[in-house]
């Protein structure tokens, strides 16, 4: 019986999916509101075409697949590069050893130039030089500002992470909140661990680290509500990314709590968010400009030698503030996923 | 031993009439003793050692509210650790598990944003894909004869990486957009997402189907021909075979009830968060396979209860907000998810040894 019954149902399952996808489509069963239909036609920046000599640049960063934060930055990185007449290599990989090799990878394509994250900066340290011996030109973006000229980088684009969670919790010191709740969304990176000890050391009140499972939304619902309900003396949940920021709102919410939340970075989602005034404010290190300028300063590098930040100083992209006074300004940008 | 226990009088006889006195050894066992072989009992034991652990250590879980927070979080465990233990049992299992909540989750919210169509195409469409990937597992695992490690170890990886090109090719962005205002969102958000009150509580809707899909689970094992293939199939294959149950079947269908589980949960996080990030999902399999085995399924197959798995799902969620309620150093959380519940696992394994012994 298992015989006769295996054909029938291979041919069914795809021959129902489509069935049922087409009588759907056909049945009316369109949506009067919200969808593709209504959303606005944006176009993305563009700024002609350069006219040098064509030129291969790798990206290597340190990021999970499918987030939308590091996917603002590859797309700054892709407009820089349509820009400049650059073809762009982009990789990821999370585990240090990994990443290093694609910065091999990078080097024995022989690239015009190399953009790389130093999360983890004593693991890229061999790599890297190899790059600079084979006379490739290497820069930093995003994490790194510690080590960038010690490895001789030309130029580094980011924000300092603990002068950003200064910045937050100096700012938290004007809204009258007493007790914070940092939210963690991976335990031990170190580029977020240094946002909450920032916020900690300018912030007046009391501040409490939460770690929760970024990977695993209804958990990250779950355990901020648990906190709130276990202190119901905090009033402001400080998130590290925009989507941990909106389920945040939601555990506020479903914990009668009266805290009040204000994130790094931004989404689109996020900025409406700010619109409507249920979270506060966001930092913002413009991921964009990262991407964007790390591939554009190789290029100005190549075609005219020059040195963004001169070689000395790193060029700060964050943090700014978005905050109800300037969200409006964002948000046609926002809207196109690119800020 | 316990294999071929529970699979030889599966396929010969119906459960209801069961042997009775005629073996010497099961009369002298205690009423007890025969409690404690029962795969969920150890668990129960456990989750309760937890329960008043925390009851005692958090002051704020003895609140009506925290436990539904609490049961909230081991719902959606829960739904999923439910067919990925029917499927434990039927001797398979599925690393795709966490991967594919997303997929649905993504197919859903993408099919109906992009064509502008009411949200509940998107949610049947989303349905016929995640059943279709668990029939993919399920023939391919047939077909081929490969171990379910390999071949959903496969799928796992394909699906990480359609997800997010797939996403990133028809969205522009590696999450989707919003849907919440669209049509049909009310409603399925009302099936899928919603919350009532009891009391002052406000409880989960996950947490009924959690406990409804739990009890159709332990009926169709306990009392369906279904149930007796289940286990059948995970005892030994061949002699299942040997004695007309329809092995093939079986098999390609508890994956696509892992499929529905996937749908459902899929389903869940969508209309809770509206809009979905591609790269969610990865590592999940692993809880859920995690909460199946403390529940009492053996990894090897043949023995388990639908049952076990609920209390299996409560003791993770239990001990995730538990250690947040108790406020402790929030350093060590990971450390003492694993201590909490490698040592629930061995209360079970020591009630279950100890029950069998004699």
């Amino acid at each position: 019986m298992n015989r006769t019954s295996l054909p029938r149902s291979r041919r069914l399952v795809p021959a129902a999916a489509v069935a049922a996808a087409a009588a759907l489509t056909l049945a009316g069963c369109s949506s009067s509101s919200g969808g593709k239909k209504s959303a606005e036609e944006a176009d993305n920046a563009s700024a002609g075409k350069a006219s040098t000599p064509r030129m291969t640049i790798a990206l290597v960063t340190h990021a999970p697949s499918g987030d939308t934060f590091w996917d603002t930055i590859r797309k700054g990185a892709e407009a820089a590069a349509a820009k400049d007449n650059v073809k762009l290599i982009y990789s990821n990989d999370e585990t240090a050893g990994d990443q290093a090799n694609l910065v091999q990878n990078a080097i024995d394509q022989k690239v015009d130039g190399i953009a790389v994250t130093l999360a983890k900066p004593d693991a890229l340290k061999d790599v890297v030089a190899k790059a600079e011996q084979a006379g490739i030109p290497v820069v930093g973006l995003n994490a790194g500002l510690g080590v960038w000229k010690e490895q001789g980088l030309l130029s580094f684009f980011g924000q300092d992470e603990a002068v950003s969670g200064q910045a937050l919790g100096t700012k938290l010191n004007g809204t009258g909140a007493k007790h914070t709740l940092c939210v963690i969304q991976a335990q031990g990176d170190v580029n977020l661990e240094e946002r909450c000890a920032g916020v900690k050391k300018t912030f007046g009140g009391k501040t409490d680290i939460l770690y929760v499972n970024g990977t695993d939304m209804p958990s990250v619902k779950s355990t901020i509500t648990a906190k709130l309900k276990q202190d119901s003396s905090i009033d402001e949940v400080v998130t590290l990314g925009a989507p941990v920021a909106l389920t945040a709102v939601q555990a506020v919410s479903e914990s009668s709590s009266k805290a009040k939340v204000a994130t790094f970075d931004l989404n689109k989602d996020l900025v409406s968010a700010i619109q409507k005034g249920s979270i506060q404010f966001a930092v913002d290190q413009q991921p964009y400009l990262q991407g964007y300028l790390a591939v554009d300063s190789l290029w100005l590098y190549k075609t005219n030698g020059n040195f963004s930040g001169g070689g000395e100083q790193p060029v700060l992209t964050g943090p700014a503030f978005v905050d109800k006074s300037n969200v409006e300004a964002v948000a046609t940008f926002a809207a196109k996923g690119t800020r | 031993m316990s294999v071929t226990q529970q699979a030889a009088p599966a396929v010969t006889t119906p459960p209801a009439s069961g042997p009775k006195e005629t073996d010497g050894r099961t009369t002298q066992r205690s009423l007890a003793l025969r409690l404690l072989a029962r795969p969920e009992v150890g668990v129960f034991l456990g989750a309760v050692a937890v329960y008043v652990f925390f009851l005692v250590s958090a002051p704020p879980v003895r609140d009506g509210s925290s436990m539904a927070n609490i049961l909230y979080q081991s719902s959606t465990i829960g739904i999923m650790a439910l067919p990925v233990a029917l499927l434990m049992i039927g001797g398979e299992f599925d690393l795709s598990a966490g991967v594919s909540v997303i997929t649905s989750a993504l197919t859903a919210s993408m099919l109906c944003y992009q064509l502008s169509m009411n949200v509940w195409a998107g949610v049947v469409v989303a349905l016929l894909v995640s059943l279709g990937v668990g029939f993919l597992n399920g023939w391919m695992l047939v077909k081929t004869g490969l171990p379910s490690f390999l071949v959903t170890l496969g799928t796992f990886l394909i699906l990480q990486g359609v997800n997010l090109a797939v996403t990133k090719l028809v969205t522009g962005n590696v999450a989707t957009d919003d849907i919440s205002d669209m049509d049909g969102f009310g409603q399925a958000r009302k099936l899928f997402a919603s919350s009532f009150q009891i009391g002052d509580v406000q409880v989960k809707i996950t947490v009924v189907w959690w406990l409804v899909f739990a009890a159709i689970a332990t009926w169709v094992l306990l009392r369906t021909k279904y149930g007796n293939w289940i286990f059948a199939v995970g005892g030994n294959k061949e002699s299942a075979r040997a004695v007309g149950v329809p092995v093939t079947f079986t098999k390609i269908s508890l994956f696509m009830l892992v499929g529905f589980g996937a749908w459902f949960v899929g389903m869940h996080q969508l209309f809770t968060f509206n809009t979905v990030q591609s790269g969610e999902g990865v590592g999940q399999e692993l809880i859920y396979i995690a909460a199946a085995v403390i529940g009492g399924c053996l990894l090897t197959g043949g023995h388990g209860s639908a049952i076990g798995p609920v209390f299996g799902a409560f003791m993770f969620g239990m001990v995730q907000q538990g250690i947040v309620y108790a406020g402790w150093n929030p350093d060590w959380f990971k450390a003492f998810l694993g201590v909490m519940l490698l040592g629930a696992t061995l209360i079970n394994l020591w009630v279950s040894r100890a029950a069998t012994r004699r």
